[in-house]
């Protein structure tokens, strides 16, 4: 491509931005949005207050979805071996089948049921006299074509209404069953106020039903599980092409191209590395106190968070070997990407983006945006909550809501027989003192230059006043938002699931998104938004032929 | 194999579905919703619906599908949605400011007993709804019917606008059914070529067909207007196009208006559109010009031209009953035969058109109402097929069983031009026919031996 970055001056205040957004809202929703738009003043440890993880405003067109979606279409949906069978009328299973890109890989054992869609497609009769008997037939019969090692049971809004008890439905056909894993999720759509809810729902019950279910040991050195990895594109593909190469075990992904087995062993890893904080960070935590493996965050969008990263995991093995290991193999990975970004840089330095996007997806792709030289002007998440912005450690001053407290929270002590802390307090001190950060993250303000917007929830018609006074190079957030920015003639690239193409983790995958968005921003085709004749409107005094 | 699991062995499910051939009613209200120009259909439910309809609309059209939402949380589920509704109309109209709410039930709304024509009453005597500003509503419970039944309740929720003011427009009602934007827009050209006047909703050609040219229309300017809807209660008579999605709101029109109405097959394929154009004539009282005869005489030419490729192939079919009752007709018509035929959509009166239309077939015809998709991937494993057409979802058997397949119906969300190049009509069926030979004779260029390979086909 010979198009060379054009430098456009785009003036504006921050202050001006949030009040030209607020301006159109009846009073009553400009309090409540002024709270979620947030101009960054993070200094140091200070990082200023932001709303989060509260209701959206009826009638206002949000970007979220529901409870469901974060249970059966986030977390569960990417395991392949398991039947993922949704109790409700048809839409909600269709809606999430194979719609988010989760890639998948049959493996050795052959079992993969990421293709299919079930469903007991409820009818009013089942409305009204229950559905409770049509679950139990439609895992029977689920059980009698498949014989599927584990079935998970989602519950969609009705069935919470009319009273269907699918736990225990489950757990008779669980022992009925006898070699099948049989367990229900409570994650009706209208619990919480984003997927986010469905997240936690989803993390206890796999906690609760699945981990620690296989005690055979696991072969390998240094075994991790990777949290919060979900394979879309093909990112957890790539990671795993990473940790093979490093000598890294990885036990389970949550859970991208994940098994049954994979969680049921999850507690023979020794360390968790948590990427998405937002959806999986429940599990880690139940980890460490059921079993004793500590957890680190970690983040492989950006090439040179990802070496971060996998230094950080050697560094808590500890082993010089290991060290070493990684270090050849951040020293084999890296010049192929430097050569990537020092290409693109030519035509992307100086650019500015926009990202509205997942729980933690706004702050990883940062690293991105950051290695190609481009800005990011302002940035937020659909259903992050408030240590997703300002860091974990605001989260004991958190205040439970109504919409939160529906929520079940486990209580997890520590397993009698199979609690191994993995590192001792003095190791654990050792690590802290060498500047280790356990159970640690800052957030996406402080990352976020002074000045910036940080929106929580941003919305249909936000969206497109921002681009209209910020003037983004390039937006990011998801298909709903896709076409709407693209009409205003900015590109828009979808980070839930990419449009197409990924991976976009680890080494490889930063040079795919380098190409992408270099791609994207210096396409032609938003060149040719008028005609000639549009431009130039006025006749001409002579005619063509003279 | 990615459908790997699916067995040969046929076993009679009465409980568990797998790969729908269907979705649920409120995505079928949003489609129609959005065929009214300055309308912003509303889901009243939790906010997953909405998102889950809008995404997977925007995915099959490529374009911005906006749609409010009542996000009911678990208080509102229990005390049931009007505060959110209420809410809802009241912030729509200061932000956004549409012409006309539509707005739908799901699941949730349904269960706990929400009734939006009394919210609507209600906004109204709350002076919520601004003077010269409409609401519709229509009742879309997902745990009823299908997608289908969705669409043709919002159509028929528009039909309850019209009024009589027992002066005659002079005009005819079309009401099209659920067709891609360039179908509508092709049956407009086949209405204006014949000279008749007509009212057609909804109309989605200009909403989810739109231009890019720097500039944003929350509300483009394609959609059936309220004036227009207004005035259907004036119109000489009614042509619906498919009983499924159709026949619904010609019936309002014809007890409440009392215009008279005619359901006919959605028109797809020579016969059907010979029917439709044949109607619309004697309504109109009008001759047929010679251009629509020039163009009925191409197909006709192209069917007798390919007819050696097409003759006692075998298809299976999957998608929405008005759909494959035109489909079938059509491809039988042209010595095809379609074996295998699922709606996910309820309805025996679609069988019984189905065996009536197959009925001189050589071969045994098997097909299903409620049905499914992995009953219909059993049925192409015990008798296989020379075709498929259907939605995207049928590209993972066409890859299994490797054979060729046309996309044809909702969703599409891995190819394009549906949006764009219609398939209603004469111009429409040449280009099925066109995009059917296509992908037999792409099969037969790649399979035949060398020794048999041709240039001239």
């Amino acid at each position: 491509m010979a198009t060379t970055t054009k430098k456009k001056i785009v003036q504006w205040d921050p202050a001006h931005v949030k009040a030209e957004l607020l301006a159109k809202y009846p009073s009553k929703v400009a309090r409540k949005r002024s709270k979620q738009i947030m101009i960054n003043e993070a200094q140091g440890n200070e990082t200023p207050e932001i709303t989060a993880n509260v209701r959206t405003t009826p009638g206002i067109i949000t970007m979220r979805g529901c409870t469901y979606a974060g249970c059966k279409g986030v977390i569960m949906g990417p395991t392949r071996d398991i039947v993922n069978l949704v109790h409700g009328p048809i839409g909600c299973s269709f809606y999430a089948w194979l719609t988010r890109r989760n890639q998948t890989d049959a493996g050795l054992d052959g079992e993969n049921y990421m293709n299919y869609c079930f469903s007991t497609d409820m009818q009013d009769s089942d409305i009204i006299f229950g559905g409770e008997k049509k679950l139990a037939a439609a895992i029977q019969e689920a059980y009698d074509l498949f014989h599927p090692r584990s079935i998970a049971v989602f519950a969609t809004c009705p069935v919470g209404l009319i009273g269907d008890d699918i736990h225990t439905v489950t757990k008779r056909m669980k022992e009925k069953f006898g070699d099948c894993n049989v367990y229900a999720f409570s994650c009706e759509g209208y619990k919480g106020v984003s997927q986010s809810a469905g997240h936690h729902i989803a993390n206890n019950q796999v906690f609760k039903h699945i981990v620690g279910e296989n005690d055979a040991e696991k072969p390998g050195k240094y075994k991790i599980n990777l949290l919060g990895e979900y394979n879309i594109g093909g990112d957890g593909f790539e990671i795993d092409r990473i940790f093979k190469k490093c000598g890294i075990t990885n036990i389970a992904t949550f859970s991208g191209n994940s098994t049954y087995d994979q969680f049921a062993s999850a507690h023979k890893a020794d360390l968790n590395a948590v990427m998405c904080h937002r959806s999986i960070n429940y599990v880690a935590d139940m980890l460490e106190t059921k079993f004793g493996i500590p957890w680190i965050k970690v983040n492989f969008i950006g090439a040179d968070a990802t070496a971060k990263s996998l230094r950080k995991i050697a560094q808590y093995f500890g082993d010089q070997e290991f060290i070493d290991r990684v270090e050849e193999v951040i020293t084999e990975e890296m010049p192929k990407v430097l050569a990537a970004r020092t290409d693109v840089r030519t035509r992307t330095e100086g650019k500015t983006a926009m990202m509205f996007v997942g729980g933690s997806r706004a702050h990883h792709y940062k690293e991105l945006f950051n290695e190609m030289g481009m800005r990011v002007i302002s940035a937020g998440y659909e259903f992050g909550h408030r240590d997703d912005y300002e860091g974990r450690q605001v989260i004991p001053d958190l205040k439970v809501d109504a919409d939160s407290r529906n929520i079940e929270e486990l209580e997890v002590e520590a397993d009698a027989n199979r609690f191994n802390p993995r590192k001792s307090a003095e190791e654990i001190k050792a690590l802290e003192n060498a500047g280790y950060k356990f159970k640690h993250y800052d957030g996406l303000a402080p990352d976020m230059e002074n000045g910036t917007l940080i929106i929580d929830d941003l919305n249909q018609y936000e969206a497109e006043k921002l681009v209209e006074l910020m003037k983004p190079d390039i937006f990011c957030a998801g298909i709903k938002e896709k076409y709407s920015i693209q009409k205003l003639g900015v590109p828009m690239k979808q980070l839930h699931s990419y449009d197409s193409g990924g991976p976009y983790a680890g080494f490889e995958g930063a040079i795919n998104f380098y190409q992408e968005i270099d791609r994207l921003v210096n396409s032609k085709v938003w060149s040719y938004m008028k005609a000639p004749w549009q431009d130039n409107p006025q006749l001409s005094a002579t005619y063509g032929w003279e | 194999m990615l459908l790997r699991h699916t067995p040969k062995e046929i076993t009679e499910r009465s409980a568990l579905m797998i790969n729908p051939a269907k979705t649920c009613q409120p995505i079928g209200a949003m489609y129609a919703a959005l065929g009214i120009h300055g309308c912003l259909p509303h889901s009243h439910g939790s906010q997953g619906c909405c998102a889950y309809h809008r995404s997977t609309l925007t995915r099959h059209y490529k374009e911005p599908v906006s749609a409010a939402t009542s996000s009911f949380t678990e208080g509102s589920s229990v005390f049931g949605g009007q505060a959110n509704m209420l809410q809802a109309i009241e912030n729509i109209f200061a932000v956004y400011n549409p012409v006309i709410i539509a707005a739908h039930t799901t699941c949730l709304s349904e269960t706990i007993g929400d009734d939006l024509k009394q919210i609507r009453k209600k906004a109204i005597t709350e002076g919520k709804i601004p003077e010269g500003k409409y609401m519709i509503s229509a009742s879309t419970p997902s745990y009823v019917g299908s997608h289908v039944t969705g669409f043709s309740t919002m159509v028929k929720s528009m039909a309850g606008l019209a009024e009589t003011t027992g002066k005659k427009n002079g005009k005819v009602n079309i009401i099209p059914g659920w067709v891609e934007p360039s179908d509508m827009e092709e049956i407009k050209r086949l209405t204006t070529m014949i000279g008749v006047k007509t009212i057609m909703f909804p109309d989605t050609s200009g909403v989810l067909n739109g231009p890019l040219s720097g500039e944003y229309k929350m509300f483009p300017d394609g959609g059936t207007t309220v004036a227009e809807l207004i005035s259907a209660g004036d119109s000489i008579g009614t042509l619906a196009l498919g009983e499924w999605c159709s026949a619904a709101a010609a019936h309002e029109l014809d007890t409440k208006n009392k215009v008279p109405c005619q359901v006919l097959d959605m028109p797809f394929g020579l016969k059907a559109t010979d029917r439709f154009i044949d109607a619309l004539r004697i309504i109109a009282g009008v001759s047929v010009p010679d251009e629509l005869s020039l163009e009925r005489g191409q197909l006709v030419d192209m069917i007798s031209d390919m007819h050696q490729y097409l003759y006692h192939k075998k298809v299976a079919l999957v998608g929405d009953p008005d759909q494959l009752i035109a489909m079938t007709e059509f491809l039988v018509s042209m010595d095809m035969c379609p074996i295998h035929i699922v709606t996910g959509t309820p309805g025996k009166e679609f069988e019984r058109r189905i065996l009536e239309i197959t009925k001189d077939m050589p071969f045994a015809v098997n097909v299903r109402a409620k049905g499914d998709m992995f009953l219909l991937h059993q049925w192409i494993k015990n008798e296989p097929v020379d075709l498929i057409i259907g939605n995207t979802y049928c590209k993972y058997i066409a890859r299994d069983e490797d054979i060729p397949l046309v996309r044809w119906g909702f969703p599409i969300l891995d190819r394009q031009g549906h949006q764009y190049f219609p398939t209603v009509g004469y111009k429409g069926a040449l280009r099925l026919l066109e995009k059917i030979l296509g992908v037999i004779q792409d099969r037969k260029d790649r399979d035949d031996p060398e020794s048999k390979f041709e240039l001239v086909l």
